[in-house]
């Protein structure tokens, strides 16, 4: 192919990254150096250390690694037993399990706010039971549980992935070898996965980071993250531009930062797509 | 015997996630029939009229269909774009296709929280709020699953076709269209089904940077859930999944069928 | 060879029709190169009433809304939409004459202006001095709303929002100057007090009760008090109006240290496109009958003349809510704008009452 076909056919796609992507991306990080008056300044990136930031952010990452948690931990026997039984790829019972996925999540959150309130479905169903009311609504625990159900499919698909990829036969070979069915999985499973478990993890993780509207639907305002911090910052009254920007940077850098922790893992599975 | 006891715990578990992943849904569902005004859990009767005040609903409607507009135009100007550059990079050299994977992550590792910010912040200084500003952040942040779902298939291409197709004196683009279009189609087909799922979840960027009086889906119920319980929505949510099932169980049958298909003919999977 | 075709016209099929089932819900859109946009607090307005003005008069309404006047104040700066018609609070709306973002309305141009109350305009004054910038809209007051099954006697005082008894059964407004009427009264300030030692005394108050309250609302107050979610909230007076309408069970009471009366009225700022669109607007919304039905829906205390003439002494003895009696409303303040320093004060003490917990 002609160097100019090259150029022509990638050039339409840089030219919208150049203009949406980086230029923007330059927007933030001019607006995060200067105040208001067009000084320099290092203090809204600093921001992040301040109290009323910094704790905020604690929380977020507190949560978020609940949530990745509990998703791993949820998802991962269930990948284990559902690349034993399916036949390839695409079987039908991993869609039932990935198609919540493809229902928008506000929907989904709707729904978690049907069964969290105080007289709603779950107060009710624990009442059939005798069991006394709980008030999960407008709490951590109840943004938590609405989060992990929003990014739990995320989880699921790419570890359920890497073990579907396994050679059968290195497992029938062990069971040959008389392993057990748990040193197959430390020795076999676990690391053979790795790459997808890393990729389900850094999917789950840092998008939680960065939420905001879960916290808000689901937590009454009384649940402040840093998603929230930021959000404000463009949009509320006290909108300030640059602290925001600073804030988003001070962000960026904590993904960047987990990001080379999985570049780190991910040897040599590079090129082969999101799923 | 271990084994039996160790199948049914795999078969209960399933069921338990299972359940745990689909009560909020059926609730859902059966919500939006539920007559009861106020409190939901309480059954009130059974009842159509959310689905026909559905259909009056502006509000609702307006969203759904912004949301599909988007969703489908923001995919087709992304599938485009990326396709072309993944063509465009077969020939490139290591560093140029470095640049430009490391240009495509960009999206991906921020969160979509910068990148609202970041395009509202563009749209601030140069231009009014409006559906084209929209379909722009849109197409933006899903180009980068067009190209990684497009790219792997470039990548296992045989170009010996392509070569001999120029050979035989067809000119450059009839051989892209008629050898190499086909052989990637898979992925185009499943980036392009990728972009359109991630615009239609996105709230976000949809947020920071919507025009007013316009509203994708999740921005409309961000504006209305607050102002009480509404059916419609409901209806809204029961309807979108009637169609995700049906739409994936299409995708299932025909990707069964391939692989039925591979599996006769012999072929190494 | 092509083993997608079928796939991709299913989907493809689908989606079309998913858009003409969405589309058969909206109107046709006439290509109106008239409108107006028009920017107000959330479900403020019966959206029947804008369907009508398009019918009448062909001008387009696109309609945004807003949670809180500070969200509001910074979309408008913001610059990204020129907005023809903003509805917005007494202080803020002060705020904004002072910084010259308000256009004269051409109160002659408007047929119905009459129908606005004389007292109503009185009361403007204190935020729109020489009576030129604003259309009153609806005005209220603020105090506690309450469910009489959950909640023993009547929660007269302030101090009941503090009663550990209630812990995790409490709504809070989240707004930032609403949020402070409740300590700076019983600390016996001023709700418009700018010294930052009764302010952060108040926000002490604040930290002490965040414990007690399960979530700081705005437009949810209602339903959520309506669905018995809490025994108490502070809520504006229209919205308890409608809530005690829905549940018998809750009522509403002005504490008797004292409260918030605020006002709501429509300025257009500039940078308005459609001036003469947005005149026209504010006079169809004091023409009696749209008055009449807007004021049916929404439920709060309207300054139209014309429609409190058409209301029967019975419907106003037994709504407190929405016609409060005298000594209610004298014992009530008004909001005035605190000025920039005071402001950053403001916000930065409820952003340390956010972090708290």
């Amino acid at each position: 192919m002609k160097k100019l076909g090259s150029r022509l056919l990638a050039g339409p796609y840089l030219i919208w990254m150049v203009l949406f992507t980086i230029i923007p991306l330059c927007l933030i990080l001019y607006n995060a150096f200067t105040t208001f008056e067009g000084r320099f300044t290092i203090e809204n990136v600093m921001a992040i250390t301040d109290y009323v930031n910094a704790k905020p952010l604690l929380l977020s990452l507190n949560m978020s690694l609940v949530v990745t948690l509990i998703c791993f931990v949820l998802s991962f026997p269930l990948a284990l037993v559902l690349s034993k039984y399916s036949k390839n790829k695409n079987s039908i019972i991993v869609m039932v399990f990935i198609l919540p996925m493809w229902m928008n999540f506000m929907l989904r959150t709707l729904a978690w706010r049907l069964i969290l309130l105080n007289n709603g479905f779950l107060n009710k169903g624990l009442g059939i039971f005798g069991f006394n009311p709980v008030y999960l609504m407008n709490t951590k625990a109840a943004v938590i549980l609405g989060t992990a159900y929003d990014y739990f499919p995320f989880m699921l698909l790419p570890i359920y992935n890497a073990l579907v990829k396994i050679d059968k036969d290195v497992i029938n070979a062990a069971k040959d070898l008389g392993a057990t069915s748990f040193i197959i999985l430390k020795r076999i499973m676990l690391p053979l996965s790795l790459p997808g478990i890393v990729s389900g993890i850094t999917m789950v993780f840092v998008p939680s980071m960065s939420e905001f509207v879960i916290a808000d639907m689901l937590g009454g305002n009384k649940v402040y993250l840093i998603g929230n911090v930021i959000e404000q910052a463009f949009n509320s009254g006290y909108a300030d531009v640059h602290l925001g920007s600073g804030l988003s940077l001070s962000l960026m850098g904590l993904i960047i930062i987990s990001m080379v922790i999985y570049k780190f893992f991910d040897k040599g599975e590079g090129g082969h797509g999101i799923w | 015997m271990v084994n039996g006891i160790k199948k049914t715990a795999e078969k209960v578990y399933l069921v338990i996630i299972l359940l745990l992943l689909y009560i909020p849904i059926a609730l859902l569902v059966i919500s939006s029939f539920n007559a009861s005004e106020r409190n939901k859990a309480v059954w009130g009767g059974f009842t159509f009229k959310a689905y026909a005040e559905l259909i009056q609903d502006e509000i609702v409607m307006g969203a759904l269909y912004n949301t599909l507009l988007l969703a489908g135009g923001a995919s087709l100007i992304a599938t485009i774009l990326g396709t072309l550059v993944c063509i465009g990079m077969i020939n490139m050299k290591k560093r140029s296709k470095s640049f430009i994977m490391g240009v495509t992550q960009i999206p991906l590792l921020n969160s979509d929280i910068v990148t609202g910010i970041s395009l509202m912040l563009l749209f601030t200084r140069f231009a009014d709020l409006s559906f084209v500003t929209m379909l722009v952040a849109h197409v933006t942040f899903i180009i980068p699953y067009v190209v990684l779902s497009v790219q792997p298939k470039v990548l296992q291409l045989n170009l010996s076709t392509y070569e001999a197709a120029l050979d035989l004196g067809a000119s450059h683009l009839y051989a892209m269209w008629k050898v190499i279009i086909p052989e990637i189609m898979p992925g185009i087909l499943s980036g392009f089904l990728l972009a359109f799922t991630m615009s239609l979840d996105d709230f976000s960027v949809t947020y920071f940077t919507k025009a007013p009086g316009l509203n994708t889906m999740s921005t409309m119920i961000n504006a209305e859930y607050r102002k009480g319980i509404q059916t419609e929505i409901y209806a809204l949510s029961t309807i979108v999944f009637i169609i995700v099932l049906f739409v994936l169980f299409i995708i299932n049958r025909r990707s069964e069928k391939a692989y039925k298909q591979r599996e006769e003919s012999g072929v190494a999977l | 060879m092509h083993k997608c075709p079928l796939m991709f016209k299913a989907v493809t099929v689908l989606i079309i029709a998913a858009m003409l089932f969405s589309s058969c819900g909206r109107n046709v859109e006439e290509k109106a190169e008239n409108q107006i946009v028009v920017f107000n607090y959330g479900d403020y307005i019966d959206r029947d009433i804008l369907k009508q003005f398009e019918k009448e008069t062909g001008i387009k309404v696109v309609y945004e809304e807003f949670l809180t006047p500070e969200a509001m104040y910074t979309k408008y700066k913001n610059g990204t939409v020129k907005y023809d018609l903003i509805c917005c609070s007494d202080y803020m709306i002060d705020k904004m004459i002072k910084e010259k973002e308000a256009r004269e309305i051409n109160y002659t141009a408007m047929e119905h202006i009459g129908n606005i109350g004389e007292t109503y305009w009185k009361v403007s004054e204190s935020f729109d001095g020489d009576r030129k910038y604003t259309v009153p809209y609806f005005w209220g007051t603020v105090g506690i709303l309450y469910n009489t099954t959950m909640v023993d006697g009547v929660p007269g005082s302030w101090n009941d929002l503090w009663d550990a008894k209630y812990k995790n059964n409490i709504i809070m407004q989240n707004s930032v100057r609403d949020s402070f009427i409740p300590p700076l009264i019983l600390d016996g300030c001023s709700i418009n007090t700018t010294d930052e030692k009764s302010l952060r005394k108040a926000l002490e108050a604040l930290k002490r009760q965040k414990s007690l309250v399960q979530s700081y609302l705005v437009d949810e107050v209602r339903d959520d008090m309506v669905n018995e979610q809490a025994a108490m909230a502070v809520i504006y007076s229209g919205e308890a109006s409608l809530a005690t309408e829905y549940n018998e069970d809750l009522a509403y009471v002005v504490p008797k240290e004292g409260s918030n009366v605020w006002m709501d009225s429509w300025v257009i700022p500039e940078g308005a496109k459609n001036y003469n669109g947005a005149v026209k607007f504010l006079d169809f919304l004091c023409r009696t009958d749209i008055a009449e039905k807007n004021f049916e829906y929404v439920y709060y205390s309207t300054p139209n003349q014309s429609v409190l003439d058409n209301i029967d002494e019975e419907e106003k003895e037994e709504d407190t809510a929405i016609f409060p009696d005298e000594n209610v409303l004298e014992r009530c303040e008004m909001f005035t704008y605190l000025g920039p320093e005071a402001e950053e004060l403001y916000n930065k003490l409820w952003k340390e009452l956010k972090v708290v917990g």
